[in-house]
């Protein structure tokens, strides 16, 4: 993974130290809390609803063994115990001191981390699949690029005021893990005819309040030209994106106003300029990136069958059945660690597990991690030989339920619990959800299903996506809750459609039953919930849903 | 409102002329965009030294032809979160060549000098009681960086250029 030089230390250290500037600023009273807030928030910091909440960046996902303990650290010494995995591929803490900030920050930079536009109206975290540098259908390792994007947005001057947020998602694979056609700018490693390594560009995905799926405005950008096309995008949205109104102000309704090839359009006639400068990174300096990139010592010897590592015990198997993916290094394996057991919130983590998780990376995965947008985390480097002995440990600290991509594996914000915007609560939700359908035949049986949880309009929860979607909200002073069905962030990404009227609280979880009940009864052999939805569209689920209404 | 520029504080020897105010005789003024527009001829014949005030909303392109007419251009920030200025700067600075006194004015505060700075501004318009060491604080906080902009020096890539080189 990359690791700082000389020069990144020093940066990150300049930017605690204006920080801590800021900070002291606020607490003396020079700053108001309405100046303090977008600095803040440029550094990850929300005030929520009884605390203050720090966002950490994971860039893109990857954590080394000593990071997490880091974080272990943090959350003891400064939270409850326990951080919580975003959708962006970050960790959160909900009970921080404003007066803790700066230390804490430079506790993190100690580890090569920062906090630096986790929030705001700049560039975002990127994100990436979570199986990069690992996954069997990659085709290039999309973390090179992703680091490079991390630079080159870090504090990027011209847009760090931009109309709104900005989300940038890549993947080097064939499947689309990293939910591309739902960001900002999703950036898909491919080849031309030549055989050279590019970039299909599509641009104004989103979620939030108008769901939107991203439009291809270039088909293969040459991949050293990334930054001066990324750069023109950005120049185009920063000029022309639309600021009297914070919910049309994303990409997305750009692209809608203009339509896609205008909008190409205008980033081609900037682009023909902006790459003549020196933005694009020279090649000797793509290349240094690259190293730190470059393949574990993988063993060539290792046990190339999957089979051989079964035991006998089934509940290993279902692990090794749901949670373990194919490995482009013959011999190793990808296995999900799953944040998800029932009847606790999706993506929590105690400081005693993140302990342990570090140390399974360190023993057997070189020292390698991944938190996934899903709020799971990722040993990427597995010998097979060796899952057995991993799942052991982590079944002994209640990290080995068997089920990634099953009803349980649940996308939640944090809702109204926490979330000073949200509308009604997730968590809860969650939770029975998750008590509802703990028992892991009964998910394995229901088979693929992604189910989202969003506790209002904003969709952090990725309802839309979800092939459940669910959405919380506010019907004079009564949680309330919207089920979509079909949504999904896949190469064949849909928005999700809503079914009915919204459920109340409690009747949302037998609202989900009645869903999973209706598709059981009418799968054909071998049908995904998704897949059957699809064939049968939504009228089976309604009529079944609102039968007595 | 006092101004920094280039580092110290200096008087504003600049009036900024309201669209239907009479043109004084004689020294710099500062006009808006449509009164260039449309006053183009009467503005040109003055021999005294001319800036032009550009909203945040108006794009400098249409007028990339006419930017040697000028001596100062001010580019507003009707308030902090309105971006697009950055954009115009650094057009203006990188694309254009414009090598005149570049002026932040309107919401223009401590925490935002150091991207202005970034993208080409050498004159800022503060409120009163911003002092020059807040200034200059501010806009020596980071040195480091990551994208070349405005004047490229001090980028990342050039920093471990130089590294190599001497290594």
């Amino acid at each position: 993974m990359y690791r700082y030089d000389e020069f990144d230390h020093a940066f990150v250290r300049q930017r605690v130290a204006q920080f801590r500037d800021q900070v002291a600023r606020r607490m003396s009273g020079e700053l108001s809390e309405d100046e303090f807030k977008p600095l803040r928030l440029m550094n990850g910091l929300y005030l929520q609803l009884h605390a203050y909440m720090l966002r950490v960046a994971i860039p893109y996902g990857v954590l080394s063994a000593r990071q997490l303990r880091c974080l272990a650290d943090i959350s003891r010494r400064y939270d409850k115990g326990y951080g919580h995995i975003t959708t962006r591929q970050n960790i959160q803490f909900n009970w921080i001191k404003l007066s803790d900030m700066a230390d804490l920050l430079e506790i993190l930079a100690d580890v090569e981390m920062h906090a630096i536009q986790t929030s705001g109206n700049c560039i975002r975290n990127t994100t990436a699949d979570h199986f990069a540098g690992a996954a069997a259908d990659e085709i290039e390792d999309p973390r090179v690029w992703c680091e490079i994007i991390r630079q080159w947005s870090t504090l990027h001057p011209e847009f760090s005021f931009l109309p709104r947020k900005f989300k940038i998602a890549v993947s080097g694979a064939t499947e689309d893990r990293a939910a591309l056609r739902v960001h900002d700018i999703g950036l898909q490693l491919r080849h031309n005819e030549a055989g050279e390594t590019g970039f299909e560009v599509m641009v104004g995905g989103g979620q939030g309040r108008t769901p939107m799926i991203a439009k291809t405005i270039r088909e293969f950008l040459p991949k050293a030209e990334l930054l001066s096309y990324l750069e023109s995008i950005l120049r185009i949205y920063n000029q022309q994106g639309r600021r009297d109104n914070m919910y049309k102000a994303r990409i997305k309704i750009l692209v809608h106003e203009l339509g896609a090839e205008n909008l190409a359009e205008l980033v081609e006639a900037e682009w023909q300029q902006v790459r003549e400068s020196a933005i694009d990174l020279p090649e000797a300096e793509v290349a240094r990136i690259e190293r730190y990139f470059a393949p574990p010592p993988f063993e060539v010897s290792a046990d190339a069958d999957l089979d051989a590592a079964r035991c006998g015990d089934s509940e290993f198997d279902m692990w090794l059945e749901r949670n373990v993916n194919a490995h482009k290094q013959l011999g190793y394996a990808i296995a999900t660690i799953s944040l998800k057991p029932a009847g606790k919130p999706p993506g929590d983590i105690t400081a005693e597990q993140m302990e342990v998780v570090a140390d399974l990376a360190e023993r057997f995965s070189y020292d390698e991690l991944r938190a996934t947008h899903q709020q799971n985390l990722v040993l990427p480097h597995v010998r097979k030989s060796d899952l057995f002995e991993v799942w052991q440990t982590l079944k002994a600290h209640g990290l080995a339920s068997a089920n990634r991509g099953l009803i349980n594996d649940i996308i939640a914000c944090p809702g109204m619990d926490f979330c000073s915007l949200a509308t009604a609560r997730s968590l809860p939700v969650a939770k029975e959800i998750s008590t509802r359908f703990a028992d892991i035949a009964y998910q394995q049986d229901i088979g693929d299903l992604r189910l989202n949880i969003s506790g209002c309009i904003n969709a952090c929860g990725h309802h839309h996506v979800g092939h459940i979607g669910i959405l919380g909200l506010d019907k004079r002073g009564e949680e309330s809750y919207q089920i979509t069905l079909g949504g999904r962030s896949d190469k064949n990404a849909a928005i999700g459609e809503i079914v009915g009227p919204a459920f109340s609280a409690d009747k949302i979880v037998d609202a989900v039953e009645t869903v999973m009940l209706t598709y059981l009864d009418q799968r054909q052999s071998g049908e995904a919930f998704i897949d059957a939805y699809a064939r049968m569209g939504r009228e089976p689920f309604k009529e079944r849903l609102y039968a007595n209404n | 409102m006092p101004i920094i520029k280039n580092g110290t504080v200096v008087n504003d020897e600049w009036l900024s002329v309201d669209d239907d105010a009479a043109l004084p005789a004689d020294g710099p003024v500062i006009v808006s965009l449509s009164r260039w527009q449309s006053e183009t001829d009467l503005l040109r014949a003055r021999t005294a030294p001319l800036g032009l005030l550009v909203e945040s909303h108006e794009q400098i392109a249409d007028i990339e032809t006419d930017l040697s007419a000028f001596e100062l251009i001010a580019l507003d920030f009707p308030t902090f979160r309105d971006g697009r200025p950055y954009s115009t700067a650094r057009l203006l600075r990188e694309r254009y060549g414009f090598s005149g006194e570049l002026r932040a004015v309107g919401d223009v505060a401590r925490d935002q000098f150091l991207f202005m700075h970034r993208c080409g501004f050498d004159a800022f318009q503060v409120e009163d009681g911003t002092g020059l060491e807040a200034w200059l604080r501010a806009v020596s906080e980071i040195t480091i960086w990551y994208q070349p902009t405005g004047n490229a020096g001090g980028t990342l890539s050039i920093l471990r250029d130089q590294l190599q080189a001497a290594e």
